[in-house]
């Protein structure tokens, strides 16, 4: 009688906790729901977004939709058949009535240099709608370039409804007139180098900061809190300057008529000035500067956390100081050493406004390019390409500092 | 070899002394832009040059006299205070909501909230601009302050939720215990304690958003052009004097901020001393 009680009151009261379990866990989910909603708005959507329009392929499609059908079973290997040549002349015609011509054309040129040319003057010149079974004569005549099967070959290759052709052009690869991957013509490949340049500057800066940096943590994590407190300000308060404000400052301080090129004719040192800014070495310069607090901040929390007590164990089993802190010391600030290096990095290759203001023609880096086809040549198929192959390594990056943030936290910092 | 067991050797102290002037290098690196900048505001002659002719506070003049750099003072503060309020309301629920959800889909929730941080900011103006152009969120503030606050959040839920992590959740218990709805125990228990961790996640957002440039120069107009953006053209174009008055405005300003948020910190130890 009491166990059937007890058991008939135990269950209802599990189920309430569970029940009130899940109402607290929807509650939670609620919480979470609005700035989830607000970052797919405004976050997920533009860059998913940004990543379709570097495969896209709608303008072929949409300006000669005829073409594009005809040209589906075409075999790739002679001159299309007649049916394809009436179906282009007439889709000239519908596109030189509603004007989009050129949108295509712009598209073609990407892949044939001069095909702008081949489609205007053809649309322009096409007067009449050819006679059935003259269509094949009448273009060729019209412009002897529909005679060549690498012209139709691109606008087969621009048929969408996706293409590979920004991305490849991203890693400067593109595809010949039977579509296999080929190098671009090196007269036109430029993203390789500019990717290894924006990853030469990157490391180049991680390792300057990394070098300027380690003693700096060093010192502050070795010295009593409150005097490493009041230096701390002399890391925090740069970290805290605004960006424009720095580089604005490294101007000032490197320019021809500078304060240092001023300085050193003053002191008798040069008689021209040096060239300090506008170039490689001037990006170097301010970029470590803005990056450098990021190095010092990971490195000292982690070297705090290493207690004294181990170099004293290592001094009192007799290893010299410098042994004591290559073979004790530096493997316990590893994990420092690699965020602090992997954050720097991350920040690096994105960086977009120092270089942009600081760095000569040579000195731009990836985002730079971005930004210009987006804004200037308008090119946003190749911006979204050049931007996805930079999201694509920093996010490998972030999952990988991810991972030893993680780690840290779970070894306290002292295994590996 | 007896001489290495005392913590005080030769080489020790010439090693200590070696890091002392290192460190000190790299400090004087640190602060050489503001301590090159502050005196060239202060100079009366139009030259970025040392040393001063003399002393004169004609670039302040300049910039509390122009229109357009005063236009971009107010437009960088409308943003900046719309997107720190609106960052500090989602951050600060959606920090509440993930300290008590349970779920594998909470790290990558996680990764998704803290994303904006790690992403090129470039590839989100791009993308942003893509994507607001045809809605007519562009050459607009409310486009603005919609991006600046998607960058702006993961601050505040970084600071939030550590200022969550110390709080001690027994006192939101005891709130309940004694008959308290959620609602005001949220208000007069948990509110009051973390609300320093807000104040500074607020700062933080709004240093964010002032500084910021890149998805201004894609997406404002002439008439939302904010003082980044302002700087940036007067860099790009050729550094007057004027600058120079209007970088050391926005370094006090950073200071303000810095002190602010260093006051809010302690007071938050503080408070989780006196809790624990």
């Amino acid at each position: 009688m009491t166990a059937a009680f007890a058991d008939g009151a135990e269950m209802p009261l599990k189920r309430r906790l569970r029940r009130a379990e899940r109402a607290r866990q929807l509650r939670a989910l609620g919480l979470v729901l609005p700035l989830f909603l607000f970052l797919v708005f405004t976050f997920v959507i533009p860059i998913g977004g940004m990543i379709w329009r570097s495969v896209e392929d709608w303008e072929v499609p949409q300006v000669l939709p005829h073409t594009v059908a005809a040209l589906a079973d075409w075999n790739g290997q002679d001159l299309p058949s007649e049916t394809a040549f009436a179906a282009l002349a007439g889709d000239l015609q519908a596109a030189r009535a509603a004007g989009t011509v050129a949108v295509a054309a712009k598209r073609l040129n990407y892949i044939i240099n001069g095909y702008r040319t081949i489609l205007t003057s053809t649309a322009r010149n096409l007067k009449t709608a050819p006679e059935p079974g003259t269509a094949k004569a009448t273009l060729i005549g019209l412009n002897p370039a529909w005679g060549d099967r690498a012209t139709w070959a691109a606008i087969k290759r621009a048929s969408g409804p996706v293409t590979d052709y920004y991305l490849l052009g991203a890693v400067d690869l593109t595809r010949d007139v039977n579509g296999s991957i080929v190098a671009t013509p090196p007269d036109q490949a430029i993203y390789r180098d500019v990717f290894g340049r924006t990853f030469a500057i990157g490391f180049g800066v991680t390792a300057l900061c990394l070098v300027l940096g380690f003693p700096v943590a060093y010192l502050l994590a070795n010295l009593p809190v409150a005097q490493s407190n009041l230096l701390m300000i002399f890391v925090l308060l740069p970290f805290w300057t605004s960006l424009l404000v720095r580089t604005c400052a490294w101007i000032v301080i490197l320019q021809g008529e500078g304060i240092v090129n001023g300085a050193l004719q003053w002191m008798g040192v040069i008689d021209e000035p040096l060239r300090l800014i506008y170039n490689r070495f001037g990006v170097y310069m301010a970029m470590t500067h803005v990056l450098l607090p990021f190095m010092i901040l990971p490195l000292y929390s982690v070297m705090r956390s290493i207690s004294p007590a181990y170099m004293r164990a290592a001094a009192s089993l007799g290893a010299p100081p410098a042994t004591a802190f290559l073979r004790i010391y530096l493997p316990q600030t590893i994990p420092g050493i690699g965020a602090g290096c992997l954050l720097v990095f991350i920040l690096a290759i994105g960086y977009y406004i120092t270089p942009a203001l600081v760095g000569g023609a040579g000195d731009q880096m990836i985002s730079a390019f971005i930004a210009f086809y987006t804004t200037e040549t308008v090119n946003w198929g190749l911006a979204s390409a050049l931007g996805a192959v930079l999201l694509l390594s920093t996010l490998l990056l972030a999952v990988v500092y991810g991972k030893l943030a993680l780690g840290r936290q779970t070894t306290g910092g002292l295994k590996n | 070899m007896s001489a290495n067991h005392s913590p005080q050797t030769a080489s020790q102290r010439f090693a200590w002394m070696a890091t002392v002037v290192a460190a000190t290098l790299v400090f004087v690196f640190l602060m050489a832009p503001i301590l090159a900048i502050v005196p060239l505001s202060f100079s009366s002659g139009a030259y970025l040059t040392y040393p001063l002719p003399g002393f004169s506070l004609r670039w302040y003049e300049d910039f509390l006299n122009s229109p357009r750099w005063m236009l971009s003072l107010k437009n960088s503060a409308i943003i900046g205070v719309a997107s720190a309020l609106l960052s500090m309301a989602l951050g600060t629920l959606a920090s509440l909501g993930l300290a008590q959800w349970k779920s594998k889909w909470k790290p990558l929730v996680l990764a998704l909230v803290l994303s904006p941080m790690v992403v090129p900011v470039v590839i989100t103006a791009v993308g942003v601009y893509f994507f607001f152009a045809p809605l007519g969120l562009t050459g607009n503030f409310l486009g603005l302050i919609l991006v600046h606050t998607a960058l702006a959040t993961p601050f505040v839920v970084i600071t939030v939720s550590a200022t969550l992590q110390g709080f001690d959740m027994t006192l939101a218990r005891a709130a309940a215990s004694l008959g308290a709805p959620p609602l005001m125990t949220f208000r007069r228990v948990i509110l009051p304690l973390i609300l320093p961790g807000l104040a500074s996640g607020a700062l933080f957002a709004f240093a964010t958003s002032f500084d910021e440039v890149v998805t201004v120069l894609f997406l404002a107009g002439p008439e939302q052009r904010t003082l980044p953006r302002e700087m940036f053209s007067g860099i790009r174009e050729n550094i007057s004097p004027t600058i120079t008055a209007v970088a050391v405005v926005l370094t006090v300003i950073s200071i303000g901020l810095l002190t602010m948020i260093e006051l809010l910190r302690r007071r938050n130890e503080r408070l989780k001393g006196n809790v624990a």
